[in-house]
């Protein structure tokens, strides 16, 4: 790739090791002009004596830490804990964008849901053929326990976090639905807290749009989805426990919210009833928002050795005595298989062409698409469609002839477990480096569904920053940190 | 709160207050070694490992190992005090108890505040710095008062920082129910041990008994009321029928009782009629009871009497907030 000659403002010191090439840059157009939206912060970040940056980040630092907005890493004896990296520069979306990624995303989520509807029920699309049944049956998410079972408001996914990437032409794609249960939303609302401390004037003078009212939102989407005859229902956060790397996200917002954070042995099930062991006794739990995965949630209906659930769970779910926020079997509707034929679904159930589309996505189990995959595989990502987190997979550019050869044989060997797609060039956004120089680093944006008995998105989600130069990857896991997300006022 | 919680609270509490105490014995007898005495070496901490409750594993052993060159009524000694003070495999060791404390605040880090945490992350890093593979004396001087002193700052911020709710009551519960039982335990031993024993002598007798004052906190205490004349029966009386005196028995009870009804208040449980009964009782049998004739019976027996109703009301608060039955709860 070629690198664009520098003109204007990257003749200013702080830019000094700014580069350009074809991937999309969030801060400066093609000819290398700052974009109108990225004006004031420009002139902010450039004019603030590099003394007090250092200062401010120091501060907010310092906030996060005091906060406990850390990551816990834990041996048997010792405890660490370090700070969640973030990076100090908002990424801004302007109105326009926003709303273009508001209607796409509320869209996906209402044909989603509908999928899932018809999926464990009549299963139209199926008898149709628009999805293949093999598909959905050979998806080890797929829950047969759900077929024929009532939902309250036929609401499957209540919360979703789908994760969006920017493309060469500026284009939002979406690159997965992440409908089981998402995390990152606690970094979302505490970057902005700490952000309005951080950058003050600059965010009041942008007439950024407010994310704070999530917790609210999130609770009334739980409240609006409880059992019938449950006016005033009781709403639990059901976590796997201390040793889960989001439990700082579980006790957040279960404070946030101003509910029970609770184990999986607090919970009592007794005649299909749920309910939580308490100092004043037995009290009924009627909707719970679940961060424990299906597998362990209840070791009679799922797997038996299973410590994190509580036994009994799915029959008081069955019998329509407790909500679970996301229901069961979610996981079929954001496999990487099945993600092939979302914008099918969208036009099945809606009528409507794909606000937001996809990434170009070849599966495996097509003899023909399977060819195409292997004699390709230098330019390809490949994806094992269970795993998640990076794990899995094989970035062709970057892989070795004896890697290309390992994978080959593993997509023969299990066609329907393998996806692939393009190698992507996605945007990048400036971030303040460790020397306190400017630089752009690529980002993705996860912005947070909630659907009750309406869809609400707040505007903005969890922007993820490949920190390390050249790097791909945004997980946390892997070098990845998070950055504020500002979405503008039209 | 979510029983859970409670019980995470409870044993936070009791397990500071027995490390607390057991740091106080292993100190004021480490000091009363070091006087010419008729108790011989292995008859003391005999005494001392029947104080600090049944201390499974630990046992007198003159020929410990890695000792040589040392005299010889030390080398026992220093293996065993070691061992209380630093391993991990034995439930009585100090760090032990600090390690089970903070693993029960750890999983309940939301419920107790900052400031409380903050002080149990730190003793645990201090006993990680000042605990050594070998037994050996020097560090010994350093980590018992820094136990001390931390647990005490942990006492100091939970009434200062934690609000005085249910929590904290919990939290008052383990602590009081744990410090009646080790401080009658303690007179327990003392009773048969050093007051009905046989060798008597005036000197020896004299630092025995300051001695166990001093484990409970208690020298100065007692000299105010009572001047340095110690008796027998006034130190008994002090120990364990004072009213003022928070190391007093009948000082714990009292507490733990004021606590429980506290929490049932709080809870606004029907559960609890039996639990108040037992705590009452015993309440009631310390706040009349009269030393002449508590000696004049059998003291034993008395003090006895006393761990077996701590061990009921122990197993009522379970019955009644942690670990009931289903079908009792439901049945109003």
């Amino acid at each position: 790739m070629t690198t664009m000659p520098l003109r204007g403002a990257f003749e200013h010191p702080l830019l000094r090791d700014y580069f350009m090439d074809t991937a999309f840059d969030e801060m400066f157009d093609a000819d290398g002009a700052i974009r109108l939206h990225y004006q004031a912060l420009f002139n902010e970040l450039t004019t603030l004596p590099a003394e007090e940056i250092r200062r401010r980040k120091q501060s907010a630092d310092a906030s996060f830490l005091m906060q406990g907005i850390t990551f816990t890493v834990y041996g048997r004896e010792e405890g660490t804990e370090r700070i969640f990296p973030y990076d100090l520069i908002p990424r801004l979306v302007t109105g326009e964008e926003w709303d273009q990624i508001e209607r796409g995303l509320t869209q996906r989520i209402t044909a989603l849901n509908l999928f899932l509807h018809d999926v464990y029920n009549d299963q139209k699309i199926l008898a149709q053929g628009v999805v293949p049944r093999e598909v959905v049956y050979s998806c080890q998410q797929f829950r047969r326990q759900m077929r024929g079972l009532r939902v309250p408001r036929n609401v499957y996914v209540a919360i979703a976090g789908s994760d969006l990437l920017r493309l060469e032409s500026g284009e939002f794609v979406v690159l997965e639905d992440n409908l089981r249960v998402p995390s990152g939303v606690s970094y979302m609302l505490t970057n902005r807290r700490i952000m309005k401390r951080t950058l003050p004037s600059l965010f009041r003078d942008y007439g950024v749009r407010p994310i704070d009212h999530y917790p609210q939102a999130l609770l009334a989407t739980l409240r609006s989805l409880a059992p019938e005859g449950r006016p005033e229902p009781s709403i639990v956060v059901l976590t796997p426990g201390v040793y889960n790397s989001a439990y700082f996200e579980h006790t957040w917002l279960a404070r946030q919210m101003g509910v029970e954070l609770v184990e999986g042995r607090d919970l009592v099930i007794h005649d299909n009833v749920v309910y939580m062991r308490t100092t004043a006794g037995l009290k009924r739990v009627d909707v719970i928002y679940r961060r424990v995965d299906d597998d362990f949630i209840d070791p009679l209906a799922f797997r038996g050795d299973s410590i994190l659930g509580a036994a009994g769970l799915f029959n008081a779910y069955r019998a329509g005595n407790v909500t679970l926020a996301n229901a069961f079997g979610t996981g079929i509707a954001d496999d990487k298989a099945l993600y092939a034929y979302v914008p099918a679904i969208i036009r099945y159930y809606l009528s409507e062409d794909p606000i937001l589309n996809n990434v170009e996505t070849y599966l495996l189990m097509d003899a023909k698409q399977r060819s195409y995959v292997k004699e390709n595989l230098e330019k390809l990502v490949v994806k094992a469609v269970g795993e998640s987190g990076g794990y899995g997979m094989l970035v062709g550019p970057q892989s070795s002839a004896a890697e290309r050869e390992e994978f080959k044989r593993r997509i023969d060997a299990d066609p329907r477990n393998y996806i692939a797609q393009p190698t992507l060039s996605f945007s990048r956004a400036p971030c303040l480096l460790e020397d306190g120089s400017i630089g752009p680093r690529h980002v993705d944006l996860r912005p947070y569904i909630l659907f009750g008995d309406k869809v609400t998105i707040v505007p903005g989600g969890l922007t993820r920053v490949a920190l390390r130069q050249g790097s791909l990857v945004v997980n946390s896991s892997q070098g990845g940190g998070s950055k504020d997300t500002w979405v503008l006022g039209r | 709160m979510l029983s859970r919680v409670a019980d995470s609270l409870y044993w936070t509490a009791r397990y500071l207050e027995r490390a607390e105490h057991t740091a106080r014995l292993i100190d004021i007898n480490m000091g009363l070694m070091l006087d010419r005495s008729r108790v011989s070496a292995e008859r003391r901490w005999q005494r001392v490992l029947a104080a600090a409750g049944s201390a499974q594993g630990l046992g007198w052993n003159e020929d410990a190992e890695g000792m040589g060159g040392e005299p010889g009524r030390w080398v026992g000694v220093t293996a065993l005090v070691h061992a209380l003070c630093f391993d991990t495999t034995k439930h009585a060791s100090i760090t032990a108890c600090i390690f089970a404390a903070r693993e029960n605040a750890r999983q309940i880090r939301d419920e107790i505040s900052t400031e409380q945490w903050q002080r149990l992350n730190g003793l645990f890093h201090e006993i990680s710095r000042l605990r050594t593979a070998s037994p050996s004396e020097r560090n010994l001087g350093e980590f018992l008062p820094t136990i001390i002193d931390g647990i005490h700052l942990f006492q100091g911020v939970t009434d200062t920082t934690l609000s005085h709710g249910e929590g904290w009551h919990v939290l008052r519960v383990g602590r009081y129910l744990e410090r009646a039982w080790s401080l009658t335990t303690l007179l327990d031993v003392y009773e048969r041990e050093v007051f009905l024993g046989e060798d008597h002598d005036d000197a020896g007798e004299y630092l025995e008994w300051v001695g166990l004052l001093r484990v409970c906190t208690a020298f100065e205490a007692f000299c105010r009321v009572h001047t340095a004349d110690l008796t027998h029966e006034r130190i008994l009386e002090f120990l364990l029928l004072d009213p003022d005196f928070p190391h007093s028995v009948r000082y714990a009870v009292d507490a733990l009782h004021n606590a429980l009804e506290a929490i049932q208040q709080h809870t606004r449980t029907q559960h609890g009629g039996e639990l108040m009964r037992v705590a009452g009782r015993l309440k009631a049998t310390l706040g009349f009871a009269q030393i002449r004739e508590i000696l004049a019976q059998d003291p034993v027996q008395y003090l006895r009497r006393i761990l077996e109703q701590c061990r009921e009301i122990h197993d009522l608060i379970y019955a009644v907030y942690i670990q009931y039955s289903v079908e009792t709860a439901l049945a109003v």
